[in-house]
């Protein structure tokens, strides 16, 4: 199994680089895949974060963009409430990108 | 995110010279144990692989005539070699379909014709061997099975088929494909190929029901599990997950309530995607299907209908039956299965819905014929429904409608470049070089009828499109769902739903 190293701990990786155990999950490691990704993390890529785990710890599946877009618009703004921000914020896409950062699995199927 | 090479676009498409293995570097992940045990495959590879793997091509030589035939009756004219997206993008001689298909029309005749067996060399045949293998896991996975190479092929020669065949093979000698059995694996478990569980599939419908609300005004329902409605809608899961499928799901729902015809989505049957089909398992396509009967059963449904997926029409409209019918339990008057289009299609025709076209004058739009539908199916009672509803539909949603090249629509489309199960991120070389032909005459039309707008019906040619195209600096926001556009044009509460 892939995997990395950070602060002398080793965690588990699948082949995209997404963590396999959501408990793995901490700050450090999200900075760590941020910058994996060429992310630099400011509040709102933060927010968002926190939105996804939140949201996975109930449901365990990261939610529709569009309900992860109206809950961004609630915290930062309604003028930010929309993919193109969040695209902005994750050029990768809210759904693959963050989700990694987040911690979550891959989205899998037709997205 | 790794930067993927863009191929430089040209205003026609051109048939390029050929290139030897320059898509030898990009196999799938393979499948693991994880993901493999469940689907009744071995885990990793058999230690006699190659016995196994022939034994399996010969029980499917048995069981399919036309796998054998297809094997036999090639004569290499080469009318299929530049009709391929995958080799006009890549120029790797294994790309043309042609020369696909000879990876495993080699290994047929070594082991199931005399001459194979005793002259190999004569007759180019070779052994199931280690590098063989490889050829067929990689090459295997740079078909989509969208079937353009099988018009234009003077025997109707179905690669497609050939590539099923190969991955079932393949999957036979524990040699699977990650992302397809992974997401089989949630469907059995779970409903759908996201993973959506039921909870979370109820939050969402009740999301968007406040949000056409909010929108509209108008108290529209996404019922779930409800049972005695009149049709069970079986949608892609990407419907309840992505932009821009969800603004589909969001106009099927206002059809439905606008016609006054009531409807439930199945959180057990949360999928009309049938990756089964990808890997050429009649076992678990027949299992995907299973769900959707059982629960139009339990749920005492009188129709079926199935959302904007390309592939899960196919299975719907062909093998459906086959697979889990007689249907005799729906209500007769009506196709059983329906397409969602055809269902709105009808209503149209019977003066049951108002559409505003002016509602969508921003736009003008073009249709791309997402392969499956295209050439595997039918809409409607003519021949060439499946091209003329679509069109009809975006035609009553707007006013301005522009048709791509006539190349590149209808039964001679080209695939978006991410179908047949590549809809993976570790084949994104693949897929920014297998839209190629779509870009161009995409970009030509966009050029000449200033289009900004591609309407379609199929959620893996939303989801390839939307991450590929602002590669070649289209922007994502022009890729929807053709019942995006009678969302937006559909005049709720306008007269009394007719049933």
């Amino acid at each position: 199994m892939p995997s990395f190293e950070l602060n002398g701990r080793t965690y588990e990786t699948d082949e995209d680089g997404y963590l396999a155990n959501l408990s793995d999950w901490s700050q450090d490691v999200a900075g760590y895949l941020a910058k994996t990704e060429g992310v630099e993390m400011s509040e709102a890529h933060w927010e968002v974060v926190s939105f996804l785990r939140e949201y996975y710890e109930e449901y365990k599946i990261a939610p529709m963009i569009r309900i992860l877009t109206k809950a961004i618009g609630k915290k930062l703004g309604k003028e930010k409430g929309n993919t193109k921000y969040l695209y902005d914020l994750y050029p990768g896409g809210p759904a693959k990108q963050a989700c990694k950062i987040a911690g979550l699995p891959k989205p899998t199927g037709c997205v | 995110m790794a930067d993927h090479p863009v191929p430089i676009v040209t205003d026609d498409i051109k048939t390029p010279l050929v290139k030897t293995d320059t898509m030898a570097h990009l196999a799938p992940y393979p499948g693991t144990a994880k993901h493999m045990e469940p689907m009744g495959f071995p885990g990793e590879r058999v230690e006699n692989w190659q016995q196994k793997g022939i034994e399996k091509l010969g029980e499917l030589l048995k069981k399919y005539r036309s796998l054998q035939v297809y094997l036999d009756i090639c004569v290499k004219c080469g009318a299929c070699t530049d009709k391929c997206h995958y080799y006009l993008g890549t120029q790797d001689a294994h790309n043309m379909p042609v020369q696909r298909a000879e990876l495993m029309r080699s290994v047929y005749r070594r082991y199931f014709t005399p001459a194979g067996k005793m002259f190999p060399d004569l007759v180019r045949a070779v052994d199931f061997d280690e590098e063989v293998l490889q050829k067929w896991f990689t090459y295997f996975h740079q078909c989509s099975q969208c079937r353009r190479c099988s018009v234009f092929c003077p025997f109707g020669i179905d690669t497609a088929e050939i590539t099923m065949a190969a991955r079932e093979i393949m999957n036979a000698i524990g040699v699977g494909h990650k992302y397809s059995v992974e997401i089989i694996g949630k469907v059995h478990q779970l409903g759908n190929n996201l993973g959506i569980p039921k909870p979370a599939l109820k939050g969402t419908l009740e999301f968007l029901e406040e949000e056409i609300l909010d929108s509209t005004g108008h108290d529209v329902r996404l019922p779930l599990d409800q049972e005695g409605a009149e049709v069970l809608l079986v949608a892609p899961s990407a419907d309840f997950f992505s932009e821009p499928h969800i603004q589909s799901l969001m106009g099927y729902a206002k059809v439905f309530h606008q016609a006054g015809i009531s409807f439930t989505i199945s959180s057990y049957a949360s999928e009309a995607a049938n990756f089964g089909m990808f890997i050429g398992s009649y076992e678990h396509q027949k299992k995907i299907a299973k769900r959707v009967v059982e629960q139009a059963r339990a749920l005492k449904v009188k129709r079926l209908v199935v959302g904007e997926c390309g592939h899960a029409w196919r299975v719907a409209y062909a093998f459906w039956n086959t697979l889990n019918g007689p249907f005799d339990f729906l209500d007769p008057r009506y196709p059983a299965p329906q397409h969602i289009c055809e269902f709105t299609h009808d209503l149209i025709q019977r003066g049951a819905l108002t559409l505003d076209k002016s509602a969508n004058d921003n736009l003008r739009v073009t249709f791309h014929d997402s392969c499956n539908v295209a050439r595997a199916t039918r809409m409607g009672p003519k021949a060439g429904g499946q091209f003329e509803i679509p069109r009809d539909l975006i035609r009553a949603s707007c006013n301005h409608f522009f048709d791509m090249d006539e190349d590149t629509i209808r039964e001679k489309t080209f695939c978006c470049g991410g179908g047949g199960g590549l809809l993976t991120d570790e084949l994104m070389d693949l897929r920014v070089k297998g839209v190629v032909p779509r870009v161009t005459a995409l970009k030509r039309v966009m050029e000449q009828d200033k289009v900004n707008f591609m309407a379609l019906i199929c959620a893996i040619c939303k989801a390839q499109f939307t991450k590929v195209l602002p590669m070649y600096g289209i922007p994502m926001e022009m890729v929807g769902g053709v019942h995006q556009l009678v969302s937006n044009a559909i005049q709720l509460g306008a007269r009394e739903g007719v049933v």
